[in-house]
Protein backbone atom coordinates (compact mmCIF):
# COMPACT_ATOMS: atom_id res chain seq x y z
CA UNK A 1 0.00 0.00 0.00
CA UNK A 2 1.29 3.47 -1.10
CA UNK A 3 1.97 5.85 1.15
CA UNK A 4 -0.34 9.16 0.45
CA UNK A 5 0.82 11.21 3.63
CA UNK A 6 1.53 14.61 3.11
CA UNK A 7 3.08 17.14 4.80
CA UNK A 8 2.27 20.77 3.42
CA UNK A 9 3.73 23.24 6.02
CA UNK A 10 2.97 21.54 8.96
CA UNK A 11 -0.27 20.32 7.93
CA UNK A 12 -0.50 16.92 7.57
CA UNK A 13 -3.00 15.67 4.65
CA UNK A 14 -4.09 12.39 4.30
CA UNK A 15 -3.70 12.38 0.67
CA UNK A 16 -2.01 14.91 -2.16
CA UNK A 17 -6.15 15.41 -3.11
CA UNK A 18 -7.65 18.54 -2.52
CA UNK A 19 -9.78 20.67 -4.23
CA UNK A 20 -9.42 24.05 -5.80
CA UNK A 21 -11.05 27.21 -4.94
CA UNK A 22 -14.70 28.07 -6.10
CA UNK A 23 -15.17 24.70 -8.10
CA UNK A 24 -16.67 22.99 -4.81
CA UNK A 25 -18.83 25.73 -2.69
CA UNK A 26 -18.55 24.96 0.73
CA UNK A 27 -18.41 20.97 -0.32
CA UNK A 28 -22.50 20.44 0.17
CA UNK A 29 -23.58 19.65 -2.80
CA UNK A 30 -19.98 17.05 -4.11
CA UNK A 31 -20.94 15.47 -0.20
CA UNK A 32 -23.83 13.63 -1.96
CA UNK A 33 -21.58 11.93 -4.62
CA UNK A 34 -18.76 10.58 -2.13
CA UNK A 35 -17.24 10.95 1.23
CA UNK A 36 -15.53 13.99 1.58
CA UNK A 37 -13.31 12.38 4.67
CA UNK A 38 -11.58 11.06 1.68
CA UNK A 39 -9.96 14.18 0.16
CA UNK A 40 -6.48 15.25 2.02
CA UNK A 41 -8.25 18.79 1.78
CA UNK A 42 -11.08 20.85 0.73
CA UNK A 43 -10.93 24.39 -0.93
CA UNK A 44 -13.84 26.53 -0.41
CA UNK A 45 -15.10 29.55 -2.66
CA UNK A 46 -12.94 32.53 -2.33
CA UNK A 47 -14.16 34.80 0.73
CA UNK A 48 -14.35 38.58 0.85
CA UNK A 49 -14.72 40.98 3.68
CA UNK A 50 -18.48 41.15 3.36
CA UNK A 51 -20.64 39.58 0.66
CA UNK A 52 -20.12 39.74 -3.24
CA UNK A 53 -23.00 39.19 -5.62
CA UNK A 54 -20.60 38.17 -8.52
CA UNK A 55 -21.76 38.90 -12.24
CA UNK A 56 -24.78 38.80 -14.12
CA UNK A 57 -25.09 36.18 -16.57
CA UNK A 58 -23.70 34.59 -18.78
CA UNK A 59 -20.84 33.65 -16.17
CA UNK A 60 -19.50 30.53 -18.05
CA UNK A 61 -18.47 29.28 -21.75
CA UNK A 62 -16.88 26.40 -22.98
CA UNK A 63 -13.99 26.07 -25.29
CA UNK A 64 -12.06 22.95 -26.18
CA UNK A 65 -11.31 21.05 -23.02
CA UNK A 66 -11.99 23.81 -21.00
CA UNK A 67 -13.94 26.35 -19.69
CA UNK A 68 -14.28 30.32 -19.55
CA UNK A 69 -15.75 31.52 -16.31
CA UNK A 70 -16.56 35.02 -14.42
CA UNK A 71 -18.18 34.25 -11.22
CA UNK A 72 -16.77 37.42 -10.17
CA UNK A 73 -17.01 36.09 -6.56
CA UNK A 74 -20.01 35.86 -4.86
CA UNK A 75 -19.86 34.53 -1.72
CA UNK A 76 -21.52 35.22 1.67
CA UNK A 77 -18.39 36.89 3.09
CA UNK A 78 -16.01 35.84 5.41
CA UNK A 79 -18.07 36.00 8.78
CA UNK A 80 -20.64 33.50 7.17
CA UNK A 81 -18.53 31.26 6.16
CA UNK A 82 -16.85 30.97 9.83
CA UNK A 83 -20.55 30.75 11.67
CA UNK A 84 -22.08 28.21 9.00
CA UNK A 85 -19.80 26.55 6.91
CA UNK A 86 -16.87 25.73 9.23
CA UNK A 87 -19.12 23.45 11.47
CA UNK A 88 -20.42 21.95 8.73
CA UNK A 89 -16.97 21.09 7.01
CA UNK A 90 -15.41 20.19 10.60
CA UNK A 91 -17.61 17.22 10.63
CA UNK A 92 -15.32 15.36 8.13
CA UNK A 93 -11.65 14.61 8.79
CA UNK A 94 -9.97 16.65 5.94
CA UNK A 95 -8.01 20.17 6.04
CA UNK A 96 -9.70 23.19 5.40
CA UNK A 97 -8.23 25.47 2.97
CA UNK A 98 -9.80 29.01 3.43
CA UNK A 99 -9.05 30.81 0.41
CA UNK A 100 -9.17 34.69 0.88
CA UNK A 101 -9.68 37.89 -1.31
CA UNK A 102 -9.50 41.58 -0.73
CA UNK A 103 -10.33 44.78 -2.93
CA UNK A 104 -6.86 46.65 -0.54
CA UNK A 105 -4.20 45.83 0.99
CA UNK A 106 -6.09 46.25 4.35
CA UNK A 107 -8.50 44.54 3.52
CA UNK A 108 -6.49 41.25 2.91
CA UNK A 109 -4.73 41.73 6.18
CA UNK A 110 -8.15 42.21 7.71
CA UNK A 111 -9.28 38.64 6.32
CA UNK A 112 -6.22 37.19 6.80
CA UNK A 113 -6.19 38.28 10.86
CA UNK A 114 -9.58 37.11 10.75
CA UNK A 115 -9.54 33.79 9.52
CA UNK A 116 -6.49 33.23 11.55
CA UNK A 117 -8.72 32.72 14.62
CA UNK A 118 -11.33 29.99 13.04
CA UNK A 119 -10.98 27.04 13.42
CA UNK A 120 -9.27 26.07 9.44
CA UNK A 121 -5.81 24.10 8.29
CA UNK A 122 -4.63 26.34 5.71
CA UNK A 123 -4.99 29.66 4.21
CA UNK A 124 -4.96 30.28 0.07
CA UNK A 125 -4.51 33.86 -0.19
CA UNK A 126 -6.13 34.44 -3.78
CA UNK A 127 -3.98 37.47 -5.39
CA UNK A 128 -5.20 36.32 -8.97
CA UNK A 129 -8.77 36.51 -9.33
CA UNK A 130 -9.19 37.88 -13.15
CA UNK A 131 -13.10 38.33 -12.19
CA UNK A 132 -12.94 41.14 -9.92
CA UNK A 133 -12.27 44.97 -11.44
CA UNK A 134 -10.19 45.86 -7.81
CA UNK A 135 -7.86 43.38 -6.09
CA UNK A 136 -7.39 40.08 -7.15
CA UNK A 137 -4.89 39.76 -10.29
CA UNK A 138 -4.18 43.35 -10.14
CA UNK A 139 -1.89 42.87 -6.98
CA UNK A 140 -0.80 39.29 -8.15
CA UNK A 141 0.96 40.62 -10.86
CA UNK A 142 3.52 43.23 -10.13
CA UNK A 143 6.26 41.76 -7.79
CA UNK A 144 6.26 45.16 -5.79
CA UNK A 145 2.42 44.68 -5.18
CA UNK A 146 2.48 41.02 -4.41
CA UNK A 147 5.61 42.18 -1.97
CA UNK A 148 3.57 44.53 -0.10
CA UNK A 149 0.49 43.01 0.12
CA UNK A 150 1.96 39.23 1.35
CA UNK A 151 3.97 41.12 3.95
CA UNK A 152 0.71 42.37 5.57
CA UNK A 153 -0.88 39.53 5.83
CA UNK A 154 2.16 37.95 6.54
CA UNK A 155 2.22 40.09 9.77
CA UNK A 156 -1.29 38.76 10.76
CA UNK A 157 -1.18 34.93 9.89
CA UNK A 158 -1.35 32.54 12.66
CA UNK A 159 -1.70 29.90 10.51
CA UNK A 160 0.46 28.98 7.18
CA UNK A 161 -0.23 31.04 4.54
CA UNK A 162 -0.39 29.98 1.04
CA UNK A 163 -0.12 32.63 -1.80
CA UNK A 164 -1.89 31.74 -4.97
CA UNK A 165 0.05 33.06 -8.12
CA UNK A 166 -1.79 34.21 -11.17
CA UNK A 167 -0.59 32.47 -14.87
CA UNK A 168 -1.15 36.12 -16.50
CA UNK A 169 2.15 37.37 -16.16
CA UNK A 170 5.70 37.12 -18.16
CA UNK A 171 7.58 35.38 -15.73
CA UNK A 172 6.42 33.48 -13.12
CA UNK A 173 8.82 32.72 -10.97
CA UNK A 174 9.58 36.65 -10.12
CA UNK A 175 6.45 36.56 -8.84
CA UNK A 176 6.55 33.27 -6.63
CA UNK A 177 10.24 35.23 -5.52
CA UNK A 178 8.14 38.09 -4.65
CA UNK A 179 5.60 36.19 -2.37
CA UNK A 180 8.16 33.92 -0.51
CA UNK A 181 10.26 36.15 0.52
CA UNK A 182 7.37 38.59 1.65
CA UNK A 183 7.01 35.56 3.41
CA UNK A 184 4.78 33.00 1.87
CA UNK A 185 4.70 29.49 3.77
CA UNK A 186 3.36 27.65 0.26
CA UNK A 187 2.80 29.05 -3.35
CA UNK A 188 -0.58 27.74 -5.37
CA UNK A 189 -0.80 27.73 -8.68
CA UNK A 190 -2.25 28.02 -11.10
CA UNK A 191 -5.28 30.51 -11.17
CA UNK A 192 -6.98 30.63 -14.52
CA UNK A 193 -6.08 32.07 -17.70
CA UNK A 194 -7.88 35.26 -18.97
CA UNK A 195 -9.58 34.43 -21.81
CA UNK A 196 -12.16 35.51 -24.29
CA UNK A 197 -14.89 33.87 -26.58
CA UNK A 198 -17.33 35.69 -28.76
CA UNK A 199 -20.56 34.57 -30.67
CA UNK A 200 -20.30 35.21 -34.02
CA UNK A 201 -23.92 35.27 -34.47
CA UNK A 202 -24.28 38.10 -32.37
CA UNK A 203 -20.93 39.34 -32.45
CA UNK A 204 -21.31 40.12 -28.74
CA UNK A 205 -18.93 38.23 -26.17
CA UNK A 206 -20.66 35.67 -24.48
CA UNK A 207 -19.65 36.05 -20.92
CA UNK A 208 -21.13 39.40 -19.15
CA UNK A 209 -17.92 40.45 -18.03
CA UNK A 210 -16.55 40.06 -22.12
CA UNK A 211 -13.68 37.81 -20.40
CA UNK A 212 -12.74 35.22 -17.80
CA UNK A 213 -10.69 32.98 -16.75
CA UNK A 214 -9.79 29.56 -18.55
CA UNK A 215 -9.22 26.28 -16.99
CA UNK A 216 -10.03 22.61 -17.10
CA UNK A 217 -7.56 20.42 -19.64
CA UNK A 218 -6.41 22.90 -21.84
CA UNK A 219 -4.53 24.58 -19.15
CA UNK A 220 -2.74 21.17 -17.48
CA UNK A 221 0.27 21.62 -19.82
CA UNK A 222 0.33 25.27 -18.95
CA UNK A 223 0.25 24.39 -15.15
CA UNK A 224 2.87 21.89 -15.01
CA UNK A 225 5.36 24.14 -16.67
CA UNK A 226 4.48 26.60 -14.54
CA UNK A 227 5.13 24.64 -11.23
CA UNK A 228 8.17 23.55 -12.29
CA UNK A 229 9.27 26.54 -13.31
CA UNK A 230 8.76 27.86 -9.83
CA UNK A 231 9.66 24.34 -8.09
CA UNK A 232 13.18 25.14 -9.29
CA UNK A 233 13.23 28.96 -8.17
CA UNK A 234 11.75 28.65 -4.43
CA UNK A 235 11.62 25.77 -1.90
CA UNK A 236 8.58 26.45 -0.09
CA UNK A 237 5.93 23.93 -0.83
CA UNK A 238 3.44 23.99 -3.59
CA UNK A 239 0.01 23.35 -4.25
CA UNK A 240 -0.18 22.41 -8.58
CA UNK A 241 -3.31 22.70 -9.90
CA UNK A 242 -4.87 23.69 -13.78
CA UNK A 243 -6.48 21.08 -15.47
CA UNK A 244 -5.79 17.74 -13.13
CA UNK A 245 -7.98 15.25 -14.53
CA UNK A 246 -6.90 11.74 -13.73
CA UNK A 247 -4.59 10.21 -11.36
CA UNK A 248 -1.55 9.99 -13.64
CA UNK A 249 -2.33 14.04 -13.71
CA UNK A 250 -1.57 13.54 -10.29
CA UNK A 251 1.96 11.98 -10.74
CA UNK A 252 2.71 14.47 -13.60
CA UNK A 253 2.04 17.86 -11.38
CA UNK A 254 4.06 15.90 -8.64
CA UNK A 255 6.88 15.01 -10.78
CA UNK A 256 6.87 18.80 -11.99
CA UNK A 257 7.12 20.04 -8.09
CA UNK A 258 3.92 19.89 -6.59
CA UNK A 259 3.70 18.44 -3.29
CA UNK A 260 0.27 18.45 -3.10
CA UNK A 261 -2.66 19.10 -6.21
CA UNK A 262 -5.93 20.86 -6.28
CA UNK A 263 -8.17 19.08 -8.80
CA UNK A 264 -11.71 21.83 -10.19
CA UNK A 265 -13.08 21.88 -13.39
CA UNK A 266 -12.35 18.43 -14.23
CA UNK A 267 -15.86 17.73 -11.22
CA UNK A 268 -17.77 19.09 -13.69
CA UNK A 269 -17.69 16.20 -16.20
CA UNK A 270 -17.14 14.15 -13.39
CA UNK A 271 -18.40 14.78 -9.96
CA UNK A 272 -16.44 11.90 -8.37
CA UNK A 273 -13.32 12.51 -10.56
CA UNK A 274 -11.16 13.02 -7.05
CA UNK A 275 -11.97 9.83 -5.99
CA UNK A 276 -10.95 8.35 -9.27
CA UNK A 277 -7.74 10.14 -9.57
CA UNK A 278 -6.99 8.98 -5.93
CA UNK A 279 -7.10 5.31 -6.67
CA UNK A 280 -5.86 5.74 -9.51
CA UNK A 281 -2.84 7.60 -8.20
CA UNK A 282 -2.68 5.02 -5.62
CA UNK A 283 -2.75 1.71 -8.04
CA UNK A 284 0.13 3.33 -10.34
CA UNK A 285 2.49 3.81 -7.13
CA UNK A 286 1.79 0.33 -6.17
CA UNK A 287 2.48 -0.59 -10.02
CA UNK A 288 5.43 1.22 -10.15
CA UNK A 289 6.72 0.64 -6.59
CA UNK A 290 6.69 3.66 -5.32
CA UNK A 291 6.10 3.46 -1.63
CA UNK A 292 5.42 7.28 -0.80
CA UNK A 293 4.07 10.25 -2.80
CA UNK A 294 6.53 12.34 -1.29
CA UNK A 295 8.87 10.49 -3.40
CA UNK A 296 7.26 12.34 -6.55
CA UNK A 297 7.55 15.65 -5.94
CA UNK A 298 9.84 17.24 -8.05
CA UNK A 299 11.20 14.00 -9.23
CA UNK A 300 11.23 14.96 -13.09
CA UNK A 301 14.44 14.13 -14.68
CA UNK A 302 15.51 16.50 -17.31
CA UNK B 1 -31.51 14.28 -4.03
CA UNK B 2 -28.12 14.23 -6.79
CA UNK B 3 -27.64 10.75 -8.48
CA UNK B 4 -24.87 9.84 -10.87
CA UNK B 5 -26.38 6.63 -12.90
CA UNK B 6 -25.12 4.94 -15.77
CA UNK B 7 -28.36 4.55 -18.11
CA UNK B 8 -28.41 2.65 -21.03
CA UNK B 9 -31.14 4.25 -23.73
CA UNK B 10 -34.09 2.45 -24.55
CA UNK B 11 -35.03 4.24 -27.77
CA UNK B 12 -33.99 7.20 -29.24
CA UNK B 13 -36.90 8.79 -31.34
CA UNK B 14 -36.63 11.36 -34.47
CA UNK B 15 -39.70 13.81 -33.26
CA UNK B 16 -39.10 16.32 -36.30
CA UNK B 17 -36.10 19.00 -37.62
CA UNK B 18 -33.76 18.78 -35.52
CA UNK B 19 -36.07 17.24 -32.68
CA UNK B 20 -35.50 13.86 -30.70
CA UNK B 21 -36.98 12.18 -28.06
CA UNK B 22 -34.60 9.54 -25.68
CA UNK B 23 -35.99 7.23 -23.78
CA UNK B 24 -33.29 6.22 -20.89
CA UNK B 25 -33.57 3.35 -18.44
CA UNK B 26 -32.60 5.25 -15.10
CA UNK B 27 -34.79 3.43 -12.42
CA UNK B 28 -32.67 5.75 -9.46
CA UNK B 29 -33.45 8.92 -11.21
CA UNK B 30 -36.77 8.18 -12.37
CA UNK B 31 -37.86 7.04 -8.54
CA UNK B 32 -36.89 10.18 -7.61
CA UNK B 33 -37.54 12.68 -10.05
CA UNK B 34 -40.16 15.71 -9.14
CA UNK B 35 -41.86 17.47 -12.23
CA UNK B 36 -39.48 20.52 -13.31
CA UNK B 37 -36.47 18.51 -12.72
CA UNK B 38 -34.16 18.04 -15.27
CA UNK B 39 -31.23 15.67 -15.81
CA UNK B 40 -27.21 16.80 -16.49
CA UNK B 41 -25.70 14.23 -19.02
CA UNK B 42 -21.88 13.81 -20.16
CA UNK B 43 -22.32 14.03 -23.97
CA UNK B 44 -18.68 12.31 -25.07
CA UNK B 45 -15.11 12.90 -24.80
CA UNK B 46 -15.43 16.23 -27.23
CA UNK B 47 -17.97 18.12 -24.70
CA UNK B 48 -16.41 18.87 -21.26
CA UNK B 49 -19.43 20.51 -19.96
CA UNK B 50 -22.86 18.48 -19.27
CA UNK B 51 -25.62 19.59 -21.22
CA UNK B 52 -28.76 20.50 -18.65
CA UNK B 53 -32.27 18.64 -20.70
CA UNK B 54 -35.56 19.32 -18.48
CA UNK B 55 -37.17 15.63 -17.29
CA UNK B 56 -40.42 15.21 -20.05
CA UNK B 57 -41.76 12.21 -17.98
CA UNK B 58 -40.45 10.18 -15.04
CA UNK B 59 -42.20 6.90 -14.21
CA UNK B 60 -41.80 2.75 -14.61
CA UNK B 61 -37.73 3.02 -14.20
CA UNK B 62 -37.86 5.22 -17.35
CA UNK B 63 -37.09 9.28 -18.04
CA UNK B 64 -38.06 10.37 -21.29
CA UNK B 65 -36.16 13.72 -22.83
CA UNK B 66 -37.14 15.63 -25.88
CA UNK B 67 -34.44 18.35 -27.00
CA UNK B 68 -33.77 19.94 -30.01
CA UNK B 69 -30.14 19.98 -31.90
CA UNK B 70 -28.61 22.93 -31.06
CA UNK B 71 -24.28 22.40 -31.36
CA UNK B 72 -22.10 19.80 -30.45
CA UNK B 73 -23.64 18.59 -27.35
CA UNK B 74 -27.33 17.51 -28.48
CA UNK B 75 -25.98 16.62 -32.07
CA UNK B 76 -24.36 14.10 -29.80
CA UNK B 77 -27.41 12.76 -28.38
CA UNK B 78 -29.13 12.94 -31.08
CA UNK B 79 -26.78 9.94 -32.24
CA UNK B 80 -27.15 7.40 -29.65
CA UNK B 81 -28.43 4.22 -30.50
CA UNK B 82 -30.80 1.94 -28.46
CA UNK B 83 -28.61 0.04 -26.14
CA UNK B 84 -25.76 3.03 -25.63
CA UNK B 85 -25.07 3.89 -22.32
CA UNK B 86 -25.19 7.71 -21.10
CA UNK B 87 -23.59 9.22 -17.79
CA UNK B 88 -26.80 11.17 -16.07
CA UNK B 89 -27.15 13.15 -13.26
CA UNK B 90 -30.19 13.74 -11.63
CA UNK B 91 -32.71 14.46 -10.85
CA UNK B 92 -31.35 17.73 -10.56
CA UNK B 93 -32.56 21.06 -9.23
CA UNK B 94 -36.13 22.78 -7.76
CA UNK B 95 -38.72 21.80 -9.86
CA UNK B 96 -42.51 22.94 -10.02
CA UNK B 97 -44.67 23.20 -7.36
CA UNK B 98 -47.95 21.61 -8.72
CA UNK B 99 -49.87 21.79 -5.36
CA UNK B 100 -49.42 25.85 -5.44
CA UNK B 101 -51.35 26.24 -8.28
CA UNK B 102 -54.28 25.48 -7.35
CA UNK B 103 -57.21 22.99 -9.00
CA UNK B 104 -57.44 25.20 -12.63
CA UNK B 105 -53.88 25.78 -13.06
CA UNK B 106 -52.78 27.04 -16.69
CA UNK B 107 -49.47 24.80 -17.85
CA UNK B 108 -47.62 26.55 -20.83
CA UNK B 109 -44.48 25.44 -23.05
CA UNK B 110 -43.10 27.73 -25.90
CA UNK B 111 -41.02 25.56 -28.39
CA UNK B 112 -38.42 23.13 -26.87
CA UNK B 113 -39.89 24.62 -23.14
CA UNK B 114 -42.51 22.35 -23.42
CA UNK B 115 -41.31 18.62 -22.40
CA UNK B 116 -40.88 19.18 -18.87
CA UNK B 117 -44.88 21.00 -18.71
CA UNK B 118 -46.11 17.37 -19.74
CA UNK B 119 -44.40 15.44 -16.25
CA UNK B 120 -46.63 19.12 -14.51
CA UNK B 121 -49.31 18.24 -16.26
CA UNK B 122 -49.85 14.80 -15.32
CA UNK B 123 -48.26 15.90 -11.68
CA UNK B 124 -51.53 18.25 -11.16
CA UNK B 125 -53.69 15.74 -12.65
CA UNK B 126 -52.31 12.93 -10.34
CA UNK B 127 -53.30 15.27 -7.33
CA UNK B 128 -56.40 16.29 -8.44
CA UNK B 129 -56.67 19.51 -10.16
CA UNK B 130 -57.81 19.82 -13.79
CA UNK B 131 -55.10 21.56 -15.78
CA UNK B 132 -54.98 22.97 -19.25
CA UNK B 133 -51.97 23.13 -21.17
CA UNK B 134 -50.96 25.78 -23.61
CA UNK B 135 -48.26 24.95 -26.06
CA UNK B 136 -46.59 27.41 -28.45
CA UNK B 137 -44.30 26.45 -31.64
CA UNK B 138 -42.77 28.59 -34.37
CA UNK B 139 -44.48 26.61 -36.93
CA UNK B 140 -46.15 23.32 -37.82
CA UNK B 141 -42.82 21.66 -38.17
CA UNK B 142 -42.19 22.47 -34.82
CA UNK B 143 -44.35 21.30 -33.35
CA UNK B 144 -43.95 18.29 -30.79
CA UNK B 145 -46.07 16.21 -27.84
CA UNK B 146 -49.59 17.76 -29.38
CA UNK B 147 -51.23 14.22 -28.31
CA UNK B 148 -48.92 13.74 -25.49
CA UNK B 149 -50.55 16.65 -23.60
CA UNK B 150 -54.37 15.55 -25.37
CA UNK B 151 -53.98 12.39 -23.44
CA UNK B 152 -53.87 14.27 -20.21
CA UNK B 153 -55.78 17.20 -20.52
CA UNK B 154 -57.32 20.29 -22.20
CA UNK B 155 -54.66 20.83 -24.42
CA UNK B 156 -54.28 24.50 -26.58
CA UNK B 157 -52.18 24.93 -29.40
CA UNK B 158 -50.60 27.99 -31.58
CA UNK B 159 -48.09 28.59 -34.00
CA UNK B 160 -46.43 32.28 -34.88
CA UNK B 161 -47.10 31.49 -38.34
CA UNK B 162 -50.22 30.25 -38.46
CA UNK B 163 -49.36 27.45 -39.98
CA UNK B 164 -50.68 24.87 -37.66
CA UNK B 165 -53.47 25.47 -35.17
CA UNK B 166 -54.09 28.74 -33.78
CA UNK B 167 -52.25 31.54 -35.18
CA UNK B 168 -50.56 33.47 -32.65
CA UNK B 169 -49.52 33.40 -29.05
CA UNK B 170 -49.84 31.46 -25.86
CA UNK B 171 -50.14 34.90 -23.78
CA UNK B 172 -53.54 35.27 -26.50
CA UNK B 173 -54.58 32.04 -25.34
CA UNK B 174 -53.72 33.01 -21.42
CA UNK B 175 -55.49 36.01 -21.46
CA UNK B 176 -58.76 33.88 -22.37
CA UNK B 177 -58.47 31.58 -19.66
CA UNK B 178 -57.43 33.65 -16.45
CA UNK B 179 -60.68 34.12 -15.39
CA UNK B 180 -61.19 30.66 -13.97
CA UNK B 181 -57.63 29.53 -13.53
CA UNK B 182 -55.64 29.41 -10.29
CA UNK B 183 -52.41 29.52 -11.01
CA UNK B 184 -49.93 29.16 -14.15
CA UNK B 185 -46.72 27.56 -14.84
CA UNK B 186 -44.83 27.72 -17.58
CA UNK B 187 -41.17 27.09 -19.83
CA UNK B 188 -39.90 28.71 -22.90
CA UNK B 189 -38.24 31.50 -23.97
CA UNK B 190 -37.54 34.55 -21.50
CA UNK B 191 -39.48 37.23 -23.44
CA UNK B 192 -42.41 34.70 -23.46
CA UNK B 193 -42.05 33.83 -19.73
CA UNK B 194 -41.74 37.61 -18.97
CA UNK B 195 -45.09 38.30 -20.74
CA UNK B 196 -46.82 35.50 -19.24
CA UNK B 197 -45.85 36.53 -15.52
CA UNK B 198 -47.16 40.20 -16.64
CA UNK B 199 -50.91 38.59 -17.33
CA UNK B 200 -50.65 36.01 -14.23
CA UNK B 201 -49.47 39.29 -12.37
CA UNK B 202 -52.30 41.24 -13.44
CA UNK B 203 -54.51 38.72 -12.81
CA UNK B 204 -53.21 38.19 -9.35
CA UNK B 205 -52.55 34.91 -9.99
CA UNK B 206 -49.21 32.85 -8.62
CA UNK B 207 -46.71 32.17 -11.19
CA UNK B 208 -44.07 29.70 -11.81
CA UNK B 209 -41.72 29.92 -14.85
CA UNK B 210 -38.46 27.39 -15.66
CA UNK B 211 -35.14 29.61 -16.53
CA UNK B 212 -32.51 28.55 -18.38
CA UNK B 213 -28.83 29.66 -17.70
CA UNK B 214 -25.52 28.01 -19.00
CA UNK B 215 -24.46 25.72 -16.57
CA UNK B 216 -21.09 24.01 -14.79
CA UNK B 217 -21.50 21.75 -12.28
CA UNK B 218 -25.01 21.63 -12.48
CA UNK B 219 -25.47 20.93 -8.59
CA UNK B 220 -24.95 24.19 -7.13
CA UNK B 221 -21.06 24.51 -6.65
CA UNK B 222 -19.43 26.83 -8.81
CA UNK B 223 -22.38 29.31 -9.37
CA UNK B 224 -22.24 29.79 -12.69
CA UNK B 225 -25.82 29.27 -13.68
CA UNK B 226 -26.80 32.92 -11.91
CA UNK B 227 -30.07 34.05 -12.24
CA UNK B 228 -31.08 37.52 -10.99
CA UNK B 229 -33.66 38.01 -8.40
CA UNK B 230 -35.21 40.51 -6.42
CA UNK B 231 -34.42 40.53 -2.92
CA UNK B 232 -35.90 41.42 0.03
CA UNK B 233 -33.96 44.90 0.34
CA UNK B 234 -35.23 45.85 -3.09
CA UNK B 235 -32.18 44.88 -4.64
CA UNK B 236 -30.91 42.24 -7.07
CA UNK B 237 -29.42 39.09 -5.75
CA UNK B 238 -28.23 36.32 -7.90
CA UNK B 239 -30.12 32.58 -7.56
CA UNK B 240 -28.66 30.00 -9.21
CA UNK B 241 -30.57 27.93 -11.55
CA UNK B 242 -29.33 24.49 -10.94
CA UNK B 243 -30.24 24.33 -7.63
CA UNK B 244 -32.62 27.08 -6.48
CA UNK B 245 -34.05 26.62 -9.76
CA UNK B 246 -34.52 25.88 -12.55
CA UNK B 247 -38.73 26.78 -10.97
CA UNK B 248 -38.82 30.29 -9.72
CA UNK B 249 -41.46 32.37 -8.32
CA UNK B 250 -42.39 34.42 -11.59
CA UNK B 251 -42.85 37.48 -9.19
CA UNK B 252 -38.98 36.78 -7.17
CA UNK B 253 -37.98 37.01 -11.03
CA UNK B 254 -35.45 40.45 -12.07
CA UNK B 255 -36.82 40.32 -15.64
C1 LIG C 1 -32.69 23.62 -16.82
C2 LIG C 1 -32.57 23.48 -18.32
C3 LIG C 1 -33.39 22.59 -18.97
C4 LIG C 1 -33.29 22.43 -20.35
N1 LIG C 1 -34.13 21.55 -20.97
C5 LIG C 1 -34.04 21.34 -22.28
C6 LIG C 1 -34.89 20.39 -22.93
O1 LIG C 1 -35.69 19.72 -22.30
N2 LIG C 1 -34.74 20.24 -24.26
C7 LIG C 1 -33.83 20.97 -24.99
O2 LIG C 1 -33.74 20.78 -26.20
N3 LIG C 1 -33.04 21.88 -24.40
C8 LIG C 1 -33.11 22.08 -23.07
N4 LIG C 1 -32.27 23.01 -22.47
C9 LIG C 1 -31.31 23.73 -23.30
C10 LIG C 1 -30.08 22.84 -23.55
O3 LIG C 1 -29.37 22.68 -22.32
C11 LIG C 1 -29.13 23.45 -24.58
O4 LIG C 1 -29.80 23.55 -25.82
C12 LIG C 1 -27.88 22.62 -24.74
O5 LIG C 1 -27.08 22.72 -23.58
C13 LIG C 1 -27.07 23.06 -25.94
O6 LIG C 1 -25.89 22.29 -26.00
P1 LIG C 1 -25.14 22.11 -27.40
O7 LIG C 1 -23.82 21.50 -27.14
O8 LIG C 1 -26.02 21.40 -28.34
O9 LIG C 1 -25.03 23.61 -27.93
P2 LIG C 1 -23.79 24.61 -27.88
O10 LIG C 1 -24.35 25.93 -28.22
O11 LIG C 1 -22.64 24.11 -28.65
O12 LIG C 1 -23.41 24.61 -26.36
C14 LIG C 1 -22.28 25.32 -25.88
C15 LIG C 1 -22.40 25.50 -24.38
O13 LIG C 1 -23.46 26.41 -24.08
C16 LIG C 1 -24.45 25.80 -23.27
N5 LIG C 1 -25.77 26.22 -23.75
C17 LIG C 1 -26.12 26.54 -25.01
N6 LIG C 1 -27.42 26.87 -25.06
C18 LIG C 1 -27.91 26.75 -23.81
C19 LIG C 1 -29.19 26.95 -23.22
N7 LIG C 1 -30.24 27.34 -23.94
N8 LIG C 1 -29.33 26.72 -21.90
C20 LIG C 1 -28.28 26.33 -21.16
N9 LIG C 1 -27.05 26.13 -21.66
C21 LIG C 1 -26.87 26.33 -22.97
C22 LIG C 1 -24.21 24.32 -23.45
O14 LIG C 1 -24.69 23.56 -22.36
C23 LIG C 1 -22.73 24.24 -23.60
O15 LIG C 1 -22.10 24.31 -22.36
C24 LIG C 1 -32.36 23.20 -21.10
C25 LIG C 1 -31.53 24.09 -20.44
C26 LIG C 1 -31.62 24.25 -19.06
C27 LIG C 1 -30.73 25.21 -18.37
C1 LIG D 1 -16.09 28.46 -11.67
C2 LIG D 1 -14.73 28.72 -11.05
C3 LIG D 1 -14.64 29.55 -9.93
C4 LIG D 1 -13.40 29.82 -9.36
N1 LIG D 1 -13.34 30.59 -8.23
C5 LIG D 1 -12.14 30.80 -7.62
C6 LIG D 1 -12.07 31.52 -6.39
O1 LIG D 1 -13.07 31.95 -5.83
N2 LIG D 1 -10.84 31.71 -5.82
C7 LIG D 1 -9.70 31.19 -6.39
O2 LIG D 1 -8.62 31.37 -5.83
N3 LIG D 1 -9.75 30.49 -7.53
C8 LIG D 1 -10.94 30.28 -8.16
N4 LIG D 1 -10.98 29.53 -9.33
C9 LIG D 1 -9.73 28.97 -9.89
C10 LIG D 1 -9.52 27.51 -9.45
O3 LIG D 1 -9.39 27.41 -8.06
C11 LIG D 1 -8.29 26.89 -10.14
O4 LIG D 1 -7.15 27.67 -9.83
C12 LIG D 1 -8.41 26.85 -11.65
O5 LIG D 1 -9.73 26.57 -12.03
C13 LIG D 1 -7.49 25.79 -12.29
O6 LIG D 1 -7.82 24.46 -11.88
P1 LIG D 1 -8.80 23.48 -12.75
O7 LIG D 1 -8.36 23.55 -14.15
O8 LIG D 1 -8.62 22.12 -12.12
O9 LIG D 1 -10.17 24.00 -12.56
C14 LIG D 1 -12.22 29.25 -9.92
C15 LIG D 1 -12.33 28.43 -11.05
C16 LIG D 1 -13.56 28.14 -11.61
C17 LIG D 1 -13.64 27.25 -12.80
S1 LIG E 1 -24.09 25.09 -12.60
FE1 LIG E 1 -22.72 25.11 -10.93
S2 LIG E 1 -23.89 26.24 -9.51
FE2 LIG E 1 -25.31 25.98 -11.11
Amino acid sequence: MADLRVNFCGVELKNPVTTASGTFGFGHEYGEFFDLSRLGGIGVKGLTPTERLGNPAPRIAETPAGILNCVGLQNPGIDRFIAEQIPFLRQYDTAIIANVSGNTVEEYEGMVEKISDADVDLIEMNISCPNVKCGGMAFGTQPAMVEEVVSAAKRKAKKPLIVKLSPNVTDITEIARAAVSAGADALSLINTLLGMRIDIETRKPILSNVMGGLSGPAVFPVAVRMVYQVRKAVSVPILGMGGIRTGRDIVEMLLAGADAVAMGTVMFADPTAPVKALAELEAWMDAHGVKSVRELSGAVEV
Amino acid sequence: MSIQEICRAASNTRLGEGLYQLVLDAPQIAAAAQCGQFVHIACGEGNLLRRPISICEAGEGRLRIVFQVKGSGTEWLADRKEGDTLDVLGPLGHGFDTAALGARPVLIGGGIGVPPMLQAAKCAKAAGAAPRAVLGFRNRGAVILEEDFRAVCETFVTTDDGSYARHGFVTDVLQELVADATGVAACGPKPMLKAIAAIAKQAGLPCQVSMEERMGCGIGACLVCACALKAENGETRYGHVCKDGPVFNAEEVEW
